[in-house]
């Protein structure tokens, strides 16, 4: 099964990459641009069938590893 | 008096700090590697240095904190030894949740290095004690990521706690509250951002590093 997890700044916490970036953006020329947030994709694949299991497997990755909740949110897909 | 200094792989700071601590203090310090289970014993501290542990890879620190010399280091936490993280250390204290909050990305997305002003706000600490005289010190800072972020609630018991043990006179990076270290609430670990390591003689701009390992070592 492939695994999808995506990893950001929680809402509350300063991205100052995604303000640099939409600066830049801005910039450019885009100027109907707001609300950049930059993030992570990680991706694998876990064993066995059971897509409900995998899933709660994953977000104890995330939990404990893939992301810091002090300051980042995560979305996993499994599937 | 013995000490011991972690060394994970991209540590760079790691002979500075065995310096820094035998220079200062009449302790021997010992070269522990990440892969030990074990820590030397009878330990009067533990230095986690700076440096870009497993290249900063996920988060700075997070490969770190999973390593296995850190079960050990919480454990010797936990008996109430003396742990000191230094920048990239104060990182990996936090990713191994022995201390709150998290360092983010510098506000201005530059590596800052320099010399930096401190306030010591809490001179009881065992770490600060011989700061008591005058409560400041210069210290250098070289950091990519030493913004201390927590949220407002662990913020405010920090401070009201007298957890908040050193804070930036000009702030260089955006930390929460101008914070540049903290300990946890029993006191034992320290995590701080600028380098007492890299300033304990006059020669190296500051010698006021040197005060921190002689409080912690005094403390034993």
């Amino acid at each position: 099964m492939k695994a999808k997890v995506e990893v950001f700044l929680k809402a509350g916490v300063l991205d100052v990459q995604g303000k640099a970036i939409e600066g830049a953006l801005h910039g450019l020329g885009f100027g109907d641009v707001s609300g950049v947030r930059v993030g992570k994709t990680i991706e694998f694949d876990v064993a066995g069938a059971d897509a409900a299991k995998a899933e709660a497997e994953v977000k104890a990755m995330c939990d404990r590893l893939l992301a810091n909740t002090v300051i980042e949110g995560y979305r996993v897909e499994v599937g | 008096m013995k000490a011991a200094v972690v060394v994970f792989p991209g540590s760079n700071c790691d002979r500075d700090c065995k310096s820094a601590i035998e220079t200062t203090t009449d302790a021997k310090v010992e070269m522990v590697w990440h892969q030990d289970a074990e820590l030397p014993q009878g330990l009067d501290l533990i230095v986690l240095p700076g440096g870009f542990s497993y290249g900063d890879y996920l988060r700075c620190g997070a490969m770190a904190a999973q390593s296995p010399v850190m079960r050990a280091v919480a454990a010797a936490a936990d008996e109430g030894r003396a742990v000191v993280g230094i920048c990239n250390g104060f990182q990996i204290l936090c990713e191994a949740l022995m201390l709150p909050g998290a360092l983010l990305r510098n506000a201005d997305l530059k590596y800052v290095c320099k010399a930096v002003e401190l306030d010591v706000v809490n001179a009881q600490t065992r770490f600060t004690s011989r700061y008591g005289a005058t409560r400041r010190a210069t210290m250098t800072v070289g950091n990519g990521e030493g913004n201390f972020f927590a949220d407002e609630q662990t913020l405010d018991r920090l401070e009201g706690e007298g957890q908040v043990v050193f804070r930036y006179r000009n702030n260089p990076n955006g930390s929460s509250r101008d914070i540049a270290g903290i300990v946890n609430a029993r006191g034992n670990v320290l995590g701080i951002m600028p380098h007492p390591d890299r300033t304990f003689e006059p020669d190296l701009v500051s010698a006021d590093g040197a005060a921190l390992f002689q409080s912690v070592l005094a403390s034993a």
